[in-house]
């Protein structure tokens, strides 16, 4: 009896399992029949495996239907169908790892949050983040704007901690000042948009890490405002900074490093 | 050791040289039973790219900046042998 039943309940579950097979069947011919929607994508390819090639930009054909909305989509689906040797950075694929800035039709942004332009007559371009050095295809050499990061000393100091040993606490009010601040991922997409980075990188510290300069100067909890104040107090460092706005206008996740900059010189001259 | 030239260096070539230079002597910093290595390697990776014209200056200018980031990285003490 008991195997009778054992028996009953594995065919029921094939029958079901057949059942699904054939309903997802039955769907797929009525995508099929939808007429294909041919995108044409341009990417800058470059290998350093051959150090003497040139810079060459490659173009891939994609059908709309069958792809996602988002550039990273049609990215990835052009190195798992077409191109494996395509390179980009790619993580978490909403917006909030940075790893897949680069330039898409003229403005650097987050592939992952930058829709597919539908309009199929037209070519997207896509390119590395500006006026930086090209690891590979789409991968920018981040290592200096890293090192600047670091240079700002982006944590927290302070003299004393709480005799009671627990964290140290902040208002509400004074946690608001913080944000616009802290959302900031550093996918470098406003730095790399901004002229005066890309004629000075090596002294100007750039939209990016600037905001993030100021995250820790507006932070109540933070003992060396007056430390960082003056590391900034040279010709290089921020006054490169001539508000060309640039960085506000390309933030994918539409912080304004300009503001923020704009602060830091007020609470220098002030 | 002193080589013959004709004609004068380029900036580049010199850049190259320059290169060349602060490797054997980041090698010296090497503990001795090592140093044989770090210098085959160096010269291996300088005599590789040896066929590549001067007046092919994007190249050249890319590998420069690779050699530096690699002198970096094999600067570091934690570094004391190296596999040819």
């Amino acid at each position: 009896m008991n195997s009778y039943r054992t028996t009953l309940r594995r065919v029921t579950r094939s029958l079901q399992i057949t059942a699904r097979g054939l309903a997802t069947a039955a769907a797929e011919p009525v995508q099929a029949a939808k007429a294909p929607r041919m995108k044409q994508f341009q990417i800058y390819r470059w290998s350093p495996d051959d150090p003497t090639s040139k810079p060459r930009m490659q173009t891939y054909n994609v059908d709309l239907n069958a792809c996602g909305p988002m550039m990273l989509d049609a990215l990835l689906k052009i190195k798992n169908e077409q191109d494996s040797t395509l390179t980009l950075r790619r993580s978490c694929r909403e917006g909030i790892c940075g790893s897949c800035a680069m330039n898409i039709n003229g403005t650097n942004t987050l592939a992952c949050l930058c829709r597919i332009n539908t309009d199929t007559a037209q070519t997207t371009k896509v390119y590395p983040l500006p006026h930086m050095f090209v690891v590979k295809d789409l991968v920018p050499d981040l290592t200096q704007f890293y090192k600047q990061y670091k240079s700002i000393k982006p944590f927290l100091q302070r003299s004393e901690y709480p005799a009671d040993g627990k964290e140290t606490l902040q208002s509400i009010e004074d946690r608001k000042k913080l944000d616009g601040l802290y959302e900031c991922i550093l996918c470098a997409c406003c730095s790399t948009s901004c002229p005066s980075y890309w004629w000075n990188q090596s002294e100007y510290l750039g939209p990016a890490i600037l905001l993030q300069t100021y995250r820790w100067l507006a932070d109540s909890r933070d003992h060396a405002t007056e430390e960082r104040k003056l590391a900034l107090q040279n010709s290089m460092s921020l006054y490169r900074c001539h508000t060309i706005m640039n960085c506000s206008k390309t933030c994918p996740k539409g912080l304004n490093p300009g503001l923020a900059i704009a602060r830091i010189k007020k609470s220098m001259a002030l | 050791m002193v080589v013959a030239r004709k004609g004068r260096l380029t900036g580049l070539q010199r850049d190259v040289l320059s290169l060349y230079r602060s490797c054997l002597r980041a090698i010296r910093k090497k503990p001795p039973d090592s140093r044989q290595n770090f210098l085959l390697f160096t010269r291996e990776q300088f005599e590789q790219h040896r066929h590549i014209l001067k007046s092919d200056f994007t190249t050249v200018e890319y590998l420069l900046r690779r050699g530096h980031n690699q002198l970096e990285t094999y600067s570091n003490a934690g570094v004391r042998n190296i596999g040819v």
